[in-house]
């Protein structure tokens, strides 16, 4: 009995090393690129095996990002999603089945993953980054995010790049993030305070320019525009109150046949139920094949930081694959007014006879601010504030005021939104 | 008095829209692949439903099944593995598609069932049999529509399956993935055309804005009637296309006839319509003639085709076309006739979004769209002329000119070459015209033509070791210089960067690491659809991945 115990354990050894014998070439000796000051060999593979690692997303990326890790020889490894499983997520996450619907996506991955590749640890958590704080962010290596949203990029963006400690190496966390449309995507390094984060390189993705309201109400062209129409407009008046609730077939309906008898009324062609869900719910197209080409590229750079087992990727890669096969690298530099990496504040022009309100409104706007719902002071005075109401009401006359009678031109303001936990630096330069 | 039926006068006038169906049922289907529908529509389901995968696994065989997983995830109708491995402790720690209680069973077989739970609706097989022998049978090979190999795989194997394809006219992928490089080649039909290209709208927007019909000066002179008198409404909503059809009648009256042409002359047009704006009112400026300033520079050049359409319209079959050209070069034909008559091709008939009251963008909308109709009128008969000439007695579908007609700015035509294929004498491989313009990729210090290079040595060099394979990659570098006539090239330099291309790939000892064959596998997966569905551009013809710089490099060999 006795024996046979021990004899089982040598063998498991053995099956261990067999399984990873591609990866351990790799890791346990240098090749020609191979910095020659790392140290390959058993501690670099014991190192890989110790690591924390962190997934934000189980989504397009995250299922894939997650195998890529398990396969890497992580075992340690992390995973936040706040979303559930739908229909339209079975042609990319394969980790989901039909009887899947409804259920947590990080809970699922996890179990998934967690059967199929033995001897790897996956701790799902159901719910948002925003619930975690410093103390949960610290005990990661590296975090790798396959998110589709800007913001939560920019949150934890700005969490990490708070985190770093000069005195402590171990506070610096190497961010990995990917994302993807259609046949296109992008992978990128982050190393927080040392290279360009997430901020710095934020007119990379803009926001959408917003159709003004007058051409919503009285002279739309587009499809989209109808589209726009019925749920800004159609929906308050009619439907006040609800909340628009985009996965909800009935509300989509709904809208759709607004859209479509405004359309008719003013001839216009081209509104379809599946352009009005694609309007209402922002829908990038996406396909298995481009997060396989991502989530694989942001995997492989975790593999050579953790192990460096080669030099990693500085700091930027673009695929584009709708015609022909394309990459584009780049290595983006810091900006030094990054409002968050940097030091300086970053210049704002404005006019100076604009209103108060009409800088708030531009600031979501703003391919380098997009912020929501700033709250604004200078170093004396609060100009604006959201919240608390009191404080909102007492500034409220603000609003109408024209730039020129509350900030003088050079002076430094800072906005703080909801969204983001850290206040936003702007110099105010008035435009001539 | 019997009653008689009669049919209701159609309606008159104004195009009426009905809505096709109020009430709104998707199917599974739709909701399903909804993301991807969104790329290429029904039809490019369709056809991805109707194609029949074979895939010739080899060596540690991660790459190719992860290639799978990302076409039955989006519906490919069937696939076939044939794989003569068991499973092997070391593909558990590579292939996500196995498990430990395959182990010394079929690994295609394995594969099989854990990527057929991905999708329901996909068919798959696993066959347990080599290479070699499957296709020692030609009729195993027949139901397929396209075939992926991975190497490394014998010269006679690729040889027979490059002359299978090339026979069937059907696309033949060959790949590889070692450590952290890969490679893949295609082997296309000869003639490849790529109609539904997708490109981007501004790239080809054809606008027509030197070569106005009659239809659209009339409306410009409806809008612009006594510009002056207009309100500052109407005014600040004619839109922009036809702010510019005005100003261009008024600057060609001072010059000669003559559309702004040039730099200096377009700075002075652009100049002349924004001094027209009115500034006098509540905005202080007019966004429809922004618009018309900020368009002055890409819509005002005289029409220009492009290389790759230049090239279809020179070749041979294009010129003259016989009862055996495919559909492609009759239609092809009557547009090259069409922009010989007219000196512009087909009109497109979409507009761009622009400030605009409703009414005037519809009925401008309405101008454009019947052109582009008429245009389509004249193609689609001189294809029944051509039609006729043959005698043929099936018909180009009208869909089929029309979509011609709509892309034909940026329709491409890819001619498929056979597969280079390694032997046991690099001095002997035949480049042919590639050599020269791969000598000067290889000149280039960054190019990464050297790791395809490093993966025919791979195949051809016995045995796979650092020397050999160093020897056969020199043997290559030096026979395609002297097939490209003696190139002026730095060998010593060249040898050294293949030789640590080489280093590195011998570093894996065949070894596949999970990350570049899944991020290897979603690139050719990309390609493979864009093959079957004929949408998009794919890639012509060898691509190689550099996880180490994390690049890719297109070479066509």
């Amino acid at each position: 009995m006795a024996a046979a115990i021990d004899a089982s354990l040598p063998n498991g050894v053995e099956s261990s090393r067999k399984r990873w014998e591609y990866l351990e070439s790799i890791l346990t000796k240098g090749g020609p690129f191979t910095d020659p000051d790392s140290d390959l060999g058993q501690g670099t593979i014991s190192r890989l095996e110790e690591s924390k690692i962190l997934v934000i997303g189980a989504g397009g990326l995250g299922c894939e990002i997650l195998k890529n890790l398990a396969l890497s020889g992580f075992k340690d490894i992390h995973v936040i999603d706040m979303d559930t499983i739908d229909v339209s997520n079975l042609n990319r996450q394969f980790l989901f089945r039909e009887a899947d619907v409804g259920k947590s996506k990080a809970a699922v991955a996890a179990a998934f993953i967690e059967k199929r590749v033995k001897g790897v640890k996956i701790t799902p958590y159901n719910g948002k980054i925003q619930d975690k704080d410093e103390d949960y962010y610290v005990q990661f290596q590296l975090v790798i995010c396959g998110l589709d949203s800007v913001e939560a990029r920019r949150w934890i963006n700005a969490t990490l790049v708070g985190m770093v400690d000069q005195e402590n190496q171990d506070s610096l966390k190497p961010l990995i993030d990917g994302g993807t449309e259609g046949f296109k995507g992008q992978s990128r390094v982050i190393l927080p305070t040392i290279s360009s984060c997430i901020e710095c390189q934020l007119d990379l993705s803009p926001p959408r320019a917003a159709v003004p309201l007058c051409t919503l109400a009285n002279i739309p062209r587009q499809p989209q525009h109808c589209i726009e129409w019925a749920k800004i407009i159609a929906w308050e008046e009619h439907r006040k109150g609800d909340v628009i609730d985009t996965d909800d077939p009935e509300h989509i309906t709904w809208l759709y046949h607004k859209a479509l008898d405004r359309a008719q009324e003013f001839k216009i062609p081209g509104v379809t139920y599946s352009l009005t869900q694609g309007v209402v719910k922002h829908i990038i197209p996406a396909i298995a094949s481009t997060n396989a080409i991502i989530a694989a590229s942001c995997c492989n750079e975790a593999l050579k930081i953790v192990t460096g087992c080669n030099p990693f990727l500085q700091n930027y890669m673009q695929y584009t694959g709708d015609a022909g096969i394309y990459t584009f690298n780049m290595e983006f530099e810091q900006t030094p007014d990054c409002p968050v990496c940097g030091n300086l504040p970053k210049d704002l022009p404005v006019d100076p006879d604009s209103t108060l309100q009409e800088l708030i409104e531009s600031l979501g706007a703003r391919a380098e601010a997009q912020l929501k719902k700033p709250t604004l002071r200078t170093e004396s005075t609060s100009l604006y504030s959201q919240a608390p109401p009191s404080l909102e009401e007492q500034t409220r006359p603000n609003l109408e005021k024209s730039l020129r009678d509350l900030v003088a031109d050079g002076e430094q303001i800072a906005a703080s939104d909801p969204a983001f936990g850290i206040d936003f630096r702007f110099k105010i330069v008035y435009r001539s | 008095m019997a009653a008689t039926a009669i049919t209701p006068a159609p309606l008159q006038g104004q195009e009426v829209i009905t809505p096709s169906i109020r009430s709104v049922t998707l199917t599974a289907k739709e909701k399903k692949y909804d993301r991807q529908l969104r790329l290429w529509a029904a039809s490019g389901q369709q056809a991805l439903e109707d194609a029949n995968i074979l895939l010739l696994n080899s060596g540690a065989g991660v790459v190719g099944i992860e290639t799978l997983k990302n076409l039955i995830l989006p519906g490919v109708g069937q696939f076939t593995i044939v794989d003569e491995a068991n499973v092997r402790e070391s593909d558990l720690g590579a292939n996500f598609f196995l498990a430990e209680d395959g182990l010394g069973k079929s690994r295609a077989q394995e594969a099989c069932n854990f990527l057929r739970e991905l999708n329901p609706e996909v068919r798959g097989s696993g066959i347990r049999e080599s290479t070699a022998d499957f296709i020692s049978d030609k009729n195993s090979l027949d139901p397929h529509t396209l075939i992926l190999l991975v190497g490394p795989a014998k010269s006679e194997t690729v040889q027979q399956l490059s002359k299978y394809a090339s026979q069937r006219s059907i696309p033949l992928f060959y790949i590889h993935s070692v450590g952290f490089y890969s490679h893949f080649s295609v082997q296309l039909p000869d003639q490849f055309p790529c109609v539904d290209t997708h490109p981007e709208p501004e790239t080809t927007e054809d606008l027509r804005l030197l070569e106005p019909w009659p239809e659209l000066l009339n409306y410009m002179e409806v809008k612009t009637h006594d510009l002056g008198s207009l309100s500052d409404h109407e005014h600040g909503h004619i839109p922009y296309l036809l702010l510019l059809l005005y100003y261009l009648e008024e600057w060609k009256s001072s010059h000669d006839g003559r559309p702004p042409n040039g730099f200096p002359e377009k700075k002075a047009f652009r100049t002349l319509v924004e001094k027209a704006t009115r500034t006098d009112n509540p905005e202080g400026g007019e966004e429809n003639y922004e618009e018309a300033v900020k368009a002055v520079n890409k819509s005002l050049n005289p029409p220009e085709i492009s290389s790759g359409l230049r090239q279809i319209f020179e070749s041979e079959d294009c010129k003259r076309p016989n009862a055996k050209t495919a559909n492609f070069w009759v239609i092809a034909h009557a547009i090259r006739e069409f922009h010989s008559r007219h000196g512009v091709l087909p009109l497109p008939g979409t507009v761009p979004d622009m400030k605009a009251q409703s009414a005037d963008y519809v009925q401008l909308q309405n101008i454009y769209k019947a052109k582009a109709r008429k245009d389509l009128a004249e193609v689609v008969e001189s294809v029944r002329t051509t039609e006729k000439d043959f005698m043929q007695d099936s018909k180009i579908d009208d869909r089929e000119i029309e979509a011609f007609c709509k892309g034909a700015a940026s329709v491409k035509l890819i001619k498929g070459r056979p597969l280079q294929i390694a032997s046991s004498e690099p001095r002997e491989l035949a480049w042919s015209d590639t050599a020269k313009s791969l000598c000067q990729e290889l000149g280039d210090e960054g190019s990464l033509f050297p790791i395809y290079l490093a993966f025919m040595a791979y195949d051809g060099a016995s045995p796979r070791d650092h020397e050999t394979m160093k020897a056969y990659c020199n043997d290559t570098v030096a026979c395609l210089q002297k097939q490209s006539g003696g190139s002026s090239i730095d060998v010593e330099d060249i040898q050294g960067r293949v030789e640590k291309f080489v280093a590195e790939l011998v570093r894996a000892e065949g070894g596949e690491l999970h990350n570049i064959s899944a991020l290897t596998g979603g690139m050719i997966a990309q390609e493979v659809i864009k093959v079957i569905t004929k949408q998009y551009i794919p890639f012509d013809n060898t691509c190689v991945f550099d996880g180490i710089a994390s690049k890719a490099g297109v070479f066509r060999v």
